[in-house]
């Protein structure tokens, strides 16, 4: 690793002035299981590290009238054992525990996952499915950025230097909504997703409601399958509205050919996973389906 | 020509491994595997692959198993670590240890340490676990020689052991 200047600053406005301070230099590390490889790597070579898990503020994680707040540093291995995830967002749950090892989600954080901006992350997703609203701040104060609207391309995102994310915020979950995540790997652990699903529906007896589609793996970035999520909408549940949502999520897709799969072999997977996804987010929707975590 | 560095050229960390207090002044731009194996001379943990892939050099922060090749060094600071030098007490093997030893659950042994302290803090958390299980608590830790059953076996049978009261 080239040397590098190490801050740990102790609260979010003491991290937001150094940051602002050090902007076009400087890169935050909060699990460094994403940053250290790369700085090894050298693909990443800041000449100051912002330590910021010394940060209480941003281990938040509660519901709270307006939704299910969830700091910035809250880390996977968390939301896999955290008893009011798993009962109501389950999703997240899902996700979470596909990352990597024990030992890495012990250290991957929910942001680094998100800000680290790889197409093929699992937790991004879960959070497009549930409409997650980013908290940014920066040099020029706060803002609220939808998840959907965070990523620009591989490894990018709409952060401008300086901009630090400090949570998430998810809609409460209500009874007749359920969501699920799944993807596909040759390895059962420690794989990186060759296509990921993420779904959320909104029932009204038979009918769905709404819904929300987050893609991994198939697209330079996240995808919000918008297209699908169309096909879903007012419909009722069943084979008709299974093909056309995962016809019109294979029709939105870019995905490449790569070691993990060939692009046909992406969307033949995007094809089978969009329907079993959507199946089980109606299945958690009327109280039952797979208990969070168990999605192979 | 290096530029003027900004932020903290060195810093010290402050931490208690295997129930000793340490503390070190190093350049930040280092592992917490780097500063235990050098520093500390604790050179149980190994390091493999460097990328969080093998788990050789799992260590134990403040109760959870993590990857020291991914944690930078003043990260620990203010932390309690343990190494697989900390698992025996006075004198006597961990149940995980000795089950290793007498079930060859080891060829080579460099993965030992890593597969050792995750097993210990595992079962910390559920002394009853089934195969598959303890299976996936050690899926971050990787072995080249052994095929992973009587990795498996050992554990297994160091929960037992354990809730036969044999304790610690
Ligand atoms: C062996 C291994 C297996 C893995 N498997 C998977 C997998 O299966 N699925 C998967 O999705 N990921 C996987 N990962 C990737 C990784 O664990 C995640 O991306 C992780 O969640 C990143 O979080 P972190 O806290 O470690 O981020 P860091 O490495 O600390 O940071 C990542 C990036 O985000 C930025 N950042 C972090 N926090 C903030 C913030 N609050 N505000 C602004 N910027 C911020 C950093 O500056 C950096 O650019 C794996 C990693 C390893 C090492
Ligand atoms: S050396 Fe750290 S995981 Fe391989
Ligand atoms: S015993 Fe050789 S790597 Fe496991």
């Amino acid at each position: 690793m080239r040397r590098f200047g190490y801050l740990a600053p102790k609260s979010v406005s003491e991290a937001v002035s150094v940051l602002a301070e050090h902007a076009a230099v400087a890169k935050v590390i909060a699990g460094g299981t994403d940053l250290v490889v790369q700085m090894k790597d050298g693909v990443r070579r800041p000449e100051v590290v912002i330590d910021i898990t010394g940060i209480d503020e941003l281990r938040l994680l509660e519901e709270r009238d307006d939704g299910l707040h969830l700091g910035a540093l809250v880390r996977m291995g968390e939301i896999e054992t955290h008893p009011l995830i798993i009962e109501k967002y389950p999703i997240l749950v899902d996700s979470a525990k596909l990352v990597g090892s024990k030992q890495v989600r012990n250290l991957a954080t929910i942001a680094g996952n998100t800000c680290n901006a790889s197409p093929g992350a699992d937790t991004p997703p879960a959070l497009i499915a549930l409409d997650a609203q980013v908290h940014v701040l920066g040099p020029r104060g706060p803002r609220v950025v939808p998840i959907d609207r965070f990523f620009v391309g591989p490894g990018r995102t709409v952060l401008e230097p300086g901009e630090l994310v400090t949570k998430f915020v998810l809609r409460k979950a209500a009874p007749n909504e359920g969501a699920y995540y799944e993807r596909h790997t040759p390895r059962k652990e420690l794989d990186i997703a060759v296509v990921g699903v993420g779904a959320w529906v909104r029932l009204n007896g038979e009918t769905i409601e709404d819904a929300r589609i987050g893609l991994a793996a198939v697209y330079p970035t996240p995808l919000r399958a918008t297209e699908a999520e169309a096909a879903l909408r007012g419909k009722p549940f069943g084979q008709a509205a299974l093909d056309a949502a995962a016809l019109a999520a294979v029709a939105q897709a870019r995905p490449i050919s790569d070691v993990r799969g060939s692009a046909d072999f992406r969307r033949w997977l995007i094809d089978v996973l969009v329907r079993r996804a959507v199946t089980n987010a109606v299945a958690r929707a009327r109280g039952g389906g797979p208990r969070a975590g168990e999605t192979h | 020509m290096l530029k003027e560095r900004v932020g903290h050229a060195t810093v010290t960390i402050r931490c208690v491994v295997n129930g000793v207090e340490r503390t070190v002044t190093t350049v930040p731009n280092r592992t917490a595997l780097e500063l235990i194996r050098e520093d500390l001379a604790l050179t149980g943990a190994k390091e493999g692959c460097g990328t969080g892939d093998c788990g050789a050099c799992t260590i134990i922060v403040d109760g959870r198993p993590v990857n020291g090749c991914l944690l930078l060094a003043p990260m620990l600071d203010g932390k309690t670590v343990l190494t697989v030098e900390g698992v025996a007490r006075g004198g006597k093997l961990h149940p995980v240890q000795q089950t290793m030893v007498e079930m060859g659950g080891l060829q080579c042994g460099f993965c030992t340490p890593g597969f050792v302290v995750t097993a210990v803090n595992f079962l910390e958390h559920n002394l009853n676990p089934t195969e598959e299980e303890v299976r996936v608590a050690i899926a971050g830790n990787l072995c080249r020689c052994t095929g992973y059953s009587k990795i498996v076996d050992a554990i297994l049978e160091a929960a037992k052991r354990m809730r036969e009261g044999e304790g610690r």
